[in-house]
C-alpha cells in the first residue's frame, strides 16, 4: 500500500492507495499542486487569495479564478438543501471553507481515479473519501481524545465529522450567528455517489442544527446516515447507520448499539 | 491562536494508523539522525499497521510491545528531516518491515520550557493515542481525527519519501 501525506490548506491530506500503478507517483504530485492551488484561491487565511480579495471588494467575481463562482454556487445549493443551515458567510465574512475542504478531497480522489487507481482512501483533515474497499474508518471520540467513538466500514464511502473537540465551538449557527453547541460531534456517512464535498458541507450544516433536527434531517436524505455524539457523550444515530458498522467493532460500540 | 500551535490538521490514513509516538523524556537535542538501521535511541513500541485488513476477518493482533516482530522483509529505521517549527526542531523516525511502516517515533522535539510542554502536552500524545486506539481497532483512517503539528508531518513525510527511495 502506498501512503502519502500532504500538508496543505492548514491541514493534512493523507492518501492511501492499495493498487498503486505506474502513474501513481506522478498523480500524487499533481494532487499536491491542485491542493495548493485551491488553497491559494480559496484560503481565508491568505490576504492575497481570491476569496479574501473578493470579500474586501478588491476583486470582482468575474475577475476571480473561474472556480470561485462555481464554489459559491455549490455553497448556495448546500444552503438550499439544508434549509438554510449552511452559509458561505458564517459570521458575516465570506468563507466557503465548509465546502472547499471536502471538495478538495473529492478533487484529489478524482485525480487518483484518473490515474487508474480504484482502491484508495483520501482524507483531508479527517474528512474521508474511500474508493473500493472495504475500508475501516474510525470516528474520533470528541470527548476522549485519542479514542474512537465508532468504527465504520464499507466501500466507496464518504465520511465527514464536524465537531468541537479540536477547534472548539467554531461552527456558526447561521440563524443566530453564534457558535452551535448542541453537539460534541456529528458524523455523516455518504453512500457511494454522494461524495465527500457534499457530505462534508452537510455535516457542517447538520452540526449547526443540533441533535434532534440533525438526525431527523439526515434520516430524510437518501444515501446519508448520521452518528451524533452529544456533549455528555451520549450517542444517537439514524436508523440506517448500523448498516455501516463492520462485523467486528470495538466493544464500546457494541454496547452503545444495545 | 490555537491554529498556530497545533496546525488545524487532522491525521488520517498513513499518519494515524502508523503512529507510535514515544515522547521519551527530554529527547530534546539528542541527535538521532541518519538513515539506515540501528539508529534509534528509545525507539520502541512497534505499532502494528493493520493495512487493508478485511472487515469480516480480524487480522493478526498487532503486538504493542517493543519487539520488532520481523514479518516479511528486513526491519530498518529511516529518519526524517529535522524540521524547524516555531517551537523548535522536530524529527521523526520510521521503522519499516519491508515496505510497511510499523512504527513512528519522535526522536527530536522542542524542549524549550513552556513551548515544550505546550507541544508535548497536546499534539504529540494526542497523535500517539490516536495511533494506538486506531491500531487496536485496525483502522485505515480516522474521521474527525486529531490535529497534528506541521513539523511532525513534514518530518514524517520526508522519512517516508526517503524510505521509498
Amino acid at each position: 500500500m502506498l501512503r502519502h501525506a500532504e500538508p496543505a490548506m492548514g491541514t493534512v491530506f493523507s492518501i492511501a492507495v492499495r493498487d498503486p500503478g505506474p502513474g501513481t507517483a506522478a498523480v500524487l504530485d499533481r494532487i499536491a499542486e491542485r491542493l495548493h492551488r485551491i488553497d491559494a484561491v480559496f484560503s481565508t487565511y491568505r490576504p492575497e487569495s481570491d476569496i479574501s480579495r473578493l470579500d474586501r471588494g478588491e476583486l470582482a467575481l468575474d475577475d476571480c479564478d473561474p472556480e470561485v463562482p462555481t464554489v459559491l454556487a455549490a455553497c448556495r445549493d448546500v444552503a438550499a438543501e439544508t434549509g438554510g443551515w449552511f452559509t458561505e458567510r458564517p459570521g458575516g465574512r465570506l468563507d466557503p471553507s465548509g465546502w472547499v475542504k471536502g471538495w478538495a478531497v473529492e478533487e484529489a480522489a478524482a485525480l487518483l481515479r484518473s490515474s487508474g487507481a480504484r482502491q484508495y482512501c483520501v482524507s483531508g483533515g479527517g474528512d474521508v473519501q474511500t474508493s473500493g474497499g472495504p475500508w475501516r474508518v474510525g470516528v474520533a471520540d470528541p470527548g476522549r481524545p485519542g479514542l474512537l467513538a465508532a468504527v465504520l466500514a464499507g466501500r466507496d464511502l464518504a465520511v465527514a465529522t464536524s465537531g468541537t473537540a479540536e477547534r472548539g465551538a467554531h461552527i456558526i449557527d447561521p440563524h443566530t450567528d453564534r457558535p452551535a453547541t448542541g453537539l460534541a460531534s456529528l458524523t455523516l456517512v455518504g453512500a457511494p455517489g454522494t461524495g465527500i464535498a457534499r457530505t462534508d458541507a452537510w455535516a457542517t450544516a447538520a452540526f449547526a442544527m443540533g441533535p434532534d433536527r440533525a438526525l431527523a434531517w439526515a434520516a430524510r436524505q437518501p444515501g446519508i446516515e448520521a452518528l451524533a455524539v452529544l456533549p455528555d457523550g451520549t450517542k444517537r444515530w439514524t436508523p440506517g447507520l448500523p448498516g455501516h458498522l463492520p462485523a467486528i467493532g470495538p466493544a464500546d460500540w457494541q454496547s452503545a448499539v444495545c | 491562536m490555537r491554529r498556530a500551535v497545533v496546525t488545524s490538521a487532522a491525521t488520517a490514513a498513513g499518519v494515524v494508523l502508523l503512529l507510535s509516538l514515544k515522547p521519551h523524556e527530554a529527547a530534546g537535542p539528542t541527535p538521532v539522525i541518519g538513515s539506515g538501521s540501528g539508529a534509534g535511541a528509545g525507539a520502541g513500541s512497534a505499532a502494528g499497521a493493520g493495512s487493508g485488513a478485511d472487515v469480516s476477518q480480524p487480522s493478526p493482533a498487532p503486538s504493542g510491545s517493543a519487539a520488532p516482530a520481523a514479518p516479511a522483509g528486513a526491519t530498518r529505521k529511516v529518519s526524517g528531516d529535522t524540521v524547524n517549527t516555531r517551537y523548535g526542531p522536530v524529527q521523526v523516525q520510521v521503522t519499516l518491515a519491508g515496505s510497511r511502516v510499523t512504527a513512528v517515533d519522535v526522536v527530536k522535539y522542542p524542549n524549550a520550557e513552556r513551548r515544550d510542554r505546550e507541544i508535548n502536552s497536546s499534539a504529540l500524545p494526542v497523535l500517539n493515542q490516536e495511533a494506538i486506539s486506531a491500531q487496536s481497532a485496525q483502522i485505515d483512517v480516522v474521521s474527525g481525527a486529531t490535529y497534528t503539528s506541521d513539523g511532525y508531518v513534514r518530518s514524517l513525510q520526508s522519512a517516508l519519501d526517503r524510505a521509498k527511495g
